[in-house]
């Protein structure tokens, strides 16, 4: 399979106003109004060839601007059905009393026009209507085609623009499709928009494959595979599909990740009974070795930074977290609660590490700050586990099982994500059963 | 008088909810104590009188006395058949993170493969591989089918 990639020229347009709109969303607050929010219909040049205009662009972009911000729990769409301008005055001139009417307090409208060679020229603005004024004016140009990446990237426009945070809609999502009885799970690597859109298998399901992670551009991913019966790390290029034993280890590697400036992978090798935390590069592969403890070290993750390494490792006795520079040294226990941590995943803010939690037998998704202080957990279930970061690092994935009945059925697996406030716990639809979910960075790359 | 009688039942009450609670208590431990499968369900034998299987408490992989026993006859039976190779698979249940349960089960593997090798059993014979999690031997999701999956299986290879 190949993931093609297109060019997309953005073009500033008119600067944005001043950013004391009097609009404006919290997102660290607990409570949440969503904000009020009319997307429009966009309006469609009628110099536009018929081809494109069969594609329905002009209500296919807002609505998929629309699901996201839904989804984000930060916006109420209103309806189109109450909105009382049409698409090109709203466009070039809006008449904000009838904004104003329909009670929103911002609108998005949109021009979709023909460049040369076929290429489209897709232009949204942002108002606000309290105060009447353009907050927001950009035009992407890109294939017909690719029209799902620029609503995507016009949402984290918008998002970026009201939140002053960065966006998330513009990623994908890897995760691990689960078919079949319990005792003889089908599993294969799946990628898909972060809104469900367009799922791919990236293997075949004639062997377990657990845990991929992306790349930081999003290119390769890694993972663990049982091949020819032997559980390694690999390395797969996404357009290419050609998939790479990683190192040459004499024994089980697993729990792989990439460091953040993508030249090494980090992952467990056990031994003995020991599993330990080493590096490999890439391109060199010159392999590192991080821990030297008899313990079981695993999980780890990098901070956005690369200079630290938080991981799982039960020296203590039972599973707990710990942190340590990414040269192995200044290893820290930095979780002190009551119960077992795992799977510490390091937000690309730097500001928290998330976890999975168990304790008196029920499991918990939380976060915590880098020394440990702060533990707040986010959601409680019969099962769950493996949080990772939207881009943004203000929302996380992670999977969730159900219990099977005592002749094993009914135990399956579905991805769910929560925001940082513990808030919009949400079931993301998957066509099979998903578990060990992770997010990719902004396929923009910033 | 009154006053005694109430004390003695105050005390009494007190008595009761202490041990209570203590029963609670126990019952929602899940990460000490010993609970490893002692049963004969799922499992299979390498020959008469040789079960394939040891089992594991809770988060530990250490062999218990049932275990080294278990092992005690594997060792016996290959020393026997001294052409026979075998894999231990080491496997974990599932109410614990993937990653850490694929290294649990490597070190169950491990803890088997030592005995057997301190029992006259050539390491050349002997290979290891984890499962973690993903192969229950009970699918169900109930205390009793956790400990039947919390195991080392040993396993033919020719």
């Amino acid at each position: 399979m190949r993931y093609k990639i297109f060019t997309i020229f953005i073009l500033f347009f008119i600067l944005t106003t001043k950013s004391f709109a009097l609009v404006s969303v919290d997102i660290t607050r607990g409570n949440l109004d969503p904000l009020p929010t009319a997307i429009s219909d966009f309006y469609l040049d009628p110099k536009l060839i018929d081809n494109i205009k069969k594609l329905q662009l002009e209500s296919k972009i807002p609505e998929l601007i629309q699901n996201n911000l839904s989804r984000s729990g930060l916006f109420f769409a209103l309806e189109k059905k109450s909105f009382i301008q049409k698409p090109e005055p709203a466009h070039n001139k809006p008449r904000f009393e009838d904004w104003a009417f329909i009670k929103t307090q911002v609108l998005v409208t949109g021009k979709i026009s023909l460049e040369k060679e076929g290429r489209l020229r897709v232009e949204f603005k942002l108002w606000d209507v309290i105060s009447a004024t353009e907050l927001s004016a950009l035009a992407f140009y890109t294939t017909p085609d690719n029209w799902r990446r620029v609503s995507h990237m016009i949402s984290d426009k918008i998002y970026e623009r009201l939140t002053g945070e960065k966006g998330y809609f513009d990623s994908r999502i890897i995760y691990v499709s689960e078919t079949g009885p319990k005792v003889d799970r089908k599993k294969r690597l799946a990628i898909m928009d972060q809104d469900g859109y367009g799922v791919k298998y990236l293997t075949l399901g004639n062997e377990l494959v657990l845990t991929p992670r992306f790349s930081p551009a999003s290119q390769h991913v890694t993972y663990m595979s049982y091949f020819k019966n032997l559980p390694r790390v690999y390395l797969l290029n996404i357009e290419t599909g050609i998939q790479d034993l990683v190192g040459d280890f004499p024994g089980m590697t697993f729990a792989p990740r990439f460091s953040p400036d993508g030249k090494k992978i980090i992952m467990s090798f056990a031994q003995e009974g020991n599993s330990d935390i080493y590096t490999m590069d890439i391109k060199t592969r010159v392999v590192e070795k991080l821990t030297d403890h008899p313990s079981i070290d695993t999980s780890p993750s990098y901070s956005p930074d690369g200079s630290y390494i938080a991981f799982n490792s039960d020296r203590s006795g039972f599973q707990q977290i710990y942190t340590m520079k990414s040269d192995g040294t200044n290893v820290k226990r930095i979780s002190f609660g009551e119960g077992l941590y795992g799977t510490p995943v390091w937000s690309p803010r730097g500001d928290l590490i998330a976890f999975t939690k168990l304790y008196r037998n029920k499991f918990y998704i939380g976060v915590m700050r880098s020394d440990g202080s702060g533990e707040r957990l986010l959601t409680e279930n019969y099962y769950q586990e493996a949080p990772s970061w939207a881009p943004n690092g203000r929302v996380l994935i992670f999977y969730r099982e159900t219990a099977s009945d005592s002749s094993g059925r009914g135990g399956g697996a579905k991805l769910w994500s929560i925001d940082l406030t513990g808030y919009n716990e949400r079931l993301i639809q998957t066509p099979t059963d998903a578990s060990d979910p992770s997010w990719s960075g902004l396929l923009s790359g910033k | 008088m009154l006053f005694n009688n109430l004390s003695k039942v105050a005390l009494a009450l007190v008595v009761t909810l202490f041990l209570g609670a203590c029963a609670t208590q126990q019952a929602t431990t899940t990460t000490k104590g010993d609970d490893a499968y002692t049963g004969t369900e799922t499992v299979k034998f390498l020959a008469d009188g040789v079960p394939d299987r040891v089992f594991f408490s809770t988060n530990k992989s250490e062999l218990t006395s049932a275990a080294t026993t278990t092992l005690g006859k594997q060792a016996t039976y290959l020393k026997a058949n001294p052409t026979l190779n075998v894999v231990l698979e080491g496997h974990a249940d599932e109410r614990g993170t993937r990653e850490y349960n694929l290294a649990l089960g490597e070190r169950r593997a491990i803890a088997a493969k030592n005995y057997l090798i301190s029992n006259g059993v050539a390491a050349n014979r002997i290979k290891v591989i984890s499962y973690g999690k993903e192969k229950p031997a009970n699918p169900a999701s109930n205390v009793l089918a956790w400990s039947q999956n919390r195991r080392t299986v040993t396993v033919k290879t020719n």
